[in-house]
């Protein structure tokens, strides 16, 4: 019986020739990282442990990304502890305000993850690095702090379920859309305790950022991790961005998988989750008549470059409706000018949309972007939750940047196809 | 490891972001997390829990963000232990990692109600609903788990050298 992809990167990391799905194992990490809210209840059960260094200074990172720029004093002095802790450990890779972004979109971009890495990181979303061909999942702060200590972590090694993308994407239609779909079909809780692996013929007509953004969510759908078969593509984007050394692990042709579903890309539409699970897939084409209140178009899922370009391409020459608050949010200093040099902030903003420095704020309900009683979000964000914007009987719809571009013009959720 | 209380029942897919909303991730006093503990899905909740009660819940119980300030809220409020069908899987390794005993046994969440007196005998792996007089067999964490639990979660079990 062979090893899947995943297997086959954790059997890497804990000296095995093999490891089988239920087995306990304990493996080196490649990278630890933690944020402005996470770090801080790491770094104090880091300092109950007596151990004076970390295991690595290179390998562990800081982010100030979710209540950042610092949104109360409470989170000031979050932030701070984190700055002290990094300062005095010599940690090489912390990113504060001016040179911080959004975690999961900043990592890969500054080349601090590499093909057949192990990451964990003290936020669920760092499931986002599989697209590169790398285990990586999210722990709680406990784990971040053993993590920093010894370099180790412990994981229960998944079973997988196969993902066999065939076809192209339509027009106006990115990997968002896919992986509300997928998540729509086997539901919240689908891939539980498991890996979602991502394969077949249709892979290289997806981009890197449409890879990110569907490894971004399998989190939503329960699982431990979300992988992609390394490409051409894959290689190139690490060659881009970073000077390490990929290592690639593709899954052995006897592999078994707990489930296998082949996803015609082609015949993916505009898709949307409505409140309050990301489960609740529709397509945007049949939302008839929801008036909308804000509209954010940005975080770790859905903030990078082409997600900007895509957004920008809908909103061009047009105008946010009224009533309606539009936010977009570049997810890194380098997104943010790549978007600037190439006319998409004025685009934006000719339009009657709010640009923002990066930040997580508003997708759990931080800051920049709160929703009243009774309002209602499009979000390219990644959860719906009751709350997660802010008050409780407020309403998010998930959904890609086309459509929240086009449904910022509309004033209501529609397909993009409506506006182009 | 023995548990006696009244249920505290709740349906599928509670997450993070009910059990503690993010606008109060600003702070890592558990005293203060506590005291938001469950705020977006049941704000009676800080009233009438009472140190020792047992959470019961469906599916997918702690699904959502990976944030440690959940289990903190839950345990600090006073419960002593959650059952559901499943848990999201942060949350089961967190809750085990800073010492929050849980356990995933359908049969008892069928069979326990809301405000029903409970005893949980994880050394034997039975609980007894007291009010109904119903009891449900578990099975007993991994040995590796229980290391874990045993030595009072991850950080002890480090400094312990049970991981190297």
């Amino acid at each position: 019986m062979g090893m899947t992809m995943t297997q086959k990167v954790l059997a890497a990391h804990c000296g095995a020739e093999k490891v089988e799905a239920g087995e306990l194992i304990l493996v080196n990490l490649d990278l630890v990282l933690g944020n402005d809210i996470t770090s801080p209840v790491a770094i104090a059960e880091y300092n109950k442990l007596g151990i004076d260094k970390v295991f690595d200074n290179k390998k562990v990172t800081m982010v100030m990304d979710h209540f950042a720029p610092n949104k109360d004093i409470k989170a000031a002095e979050q932030c701070k502890m984190c700055r002290n802790f990094c300062g005095a450990q010599n940690i090489e890779h912390f990113y504060d305000v001016g040179q911080m972004g959004i975690e999961h979109a900043l990592l890969p971009e500054k080349g601090l993850v590499v093909s057949g890495d192990v990451v964990i990181g003290a936020d669920s979303h760092t499931c986002t690095y599989g697209a590169l061909g790398a285990f990586s999942t999210g722990v709680g702060s406990t784990d971040m702090a053993s993590g920093m200590a010894t370099g180790k972590a412990w994981f229960k090694v998944p079973s997988a379920i196969k993902f066999t993308l065939k076809g192209k994407l339509n027009e106006y239609v990115s990997g968002k859309d896919v992986i509300l779909h997928i998540i729509g079909m086997i539901g919240v809780d689908g891939a539980l305790y498991r890996s979602m692996e991502f394969t077949g013929e249709g892979l290289k007509n997806l981009s890197m950022e449409d890879r990110l953004c569907m490894a971004n969510m399998a989190i939503e759908a329960g699982a431990k991790n979300g992988i992609f078969e390394v490409d051409e593509k894959t290689l190139e984007y690490v060659a881009e961005h970073s000077t390490r050394t990929p290592v690639v692990f593709k899954a052995d042709e006897d592999a078994v998988y707990d489930e296998e579903y082949v996803i015609d890309l082609s015949e993916i539409e505009s898709t949307v989750s409505y409140p309050h699970l990301p489960e609740n897939t529709h397509l945007a084409k049949d939302s008839g008549d929801i008036k909308i209140d804000q509209v954010i178009i940005g975080s770790c899922t859905n903030g990078r470059l082409e997600d900007m370009i895509a957004a920008a391409k809908i909103l061009k020459g047009k105008k946010v409706a009224d009533g309606v608050r539009c936010i977009v949010i570049p997810a890194t200093q380098k997104v943010y000018l790549d978007a600037m040099e190439m006319g998409l902030l004025k685009i934006f903003i000719e339009a009657g949309a709010a640009v923002s420095t990066p930040t997580c704020g508003p997708c759990l309900g931080g800051h920049m972007g709160i929703l009243a009683a009774g309002e209602r979000a499009v979000a390219t964000t990644n959860r719906n939750f009751v709350g997660r914007m802010g008050h409780v009987d407020s309403e998010i719809y998930l959904a890609s940047p086309e459509v929240a571009a086009a449904s910022a013009i509309m004033g209501r959720i529609t397909d993009p196809k409506e506006v182009m | 490891m023995k548990f006696t209380g009244n249920a505290i029942k709740y349906g599928d897919n509670v997450d993070t972001d009910v059990i503690i909303p993010a606008r109060y991730l600003n702070t890592i006093d558990k005293k203060e997390l506590a005291s938001h503990c469950m705020e977006d899905l049941d704000k009676t909740f800080v009233t009438r829990v009472k140190t020792g009660d047992i959470m019961v819940a469906g599916n997918n119980f702690g699904c959502g963000s990976s944030r440690e300030h959940a289990p903190i809220a839950i345990k600090e409020s006073g419960i002593s232990l959650v059952i559901a069908n499943s848990f999201a899987r942060i949350f089961y390794r967190n809750s085990i990692n800073i010492g929050l005993a849980i356990l995933e046994c359908p049969e008892a969440v069928a069979g326990i109600g809301e405000g029903d007196k409970v005893e949980a005998d994880l050394d034997n792996g039975v609980i007894y609903n007291r009010t109904t007089g119903a009891e449900f067999k578990t099975k007993p964490f991994p040995e590796f788990i229980q290391k874990i639990i045993t030595a009072g979660g991850l950080v002890e079990s480090i400094k312990k050298g049970i991981i190297k």
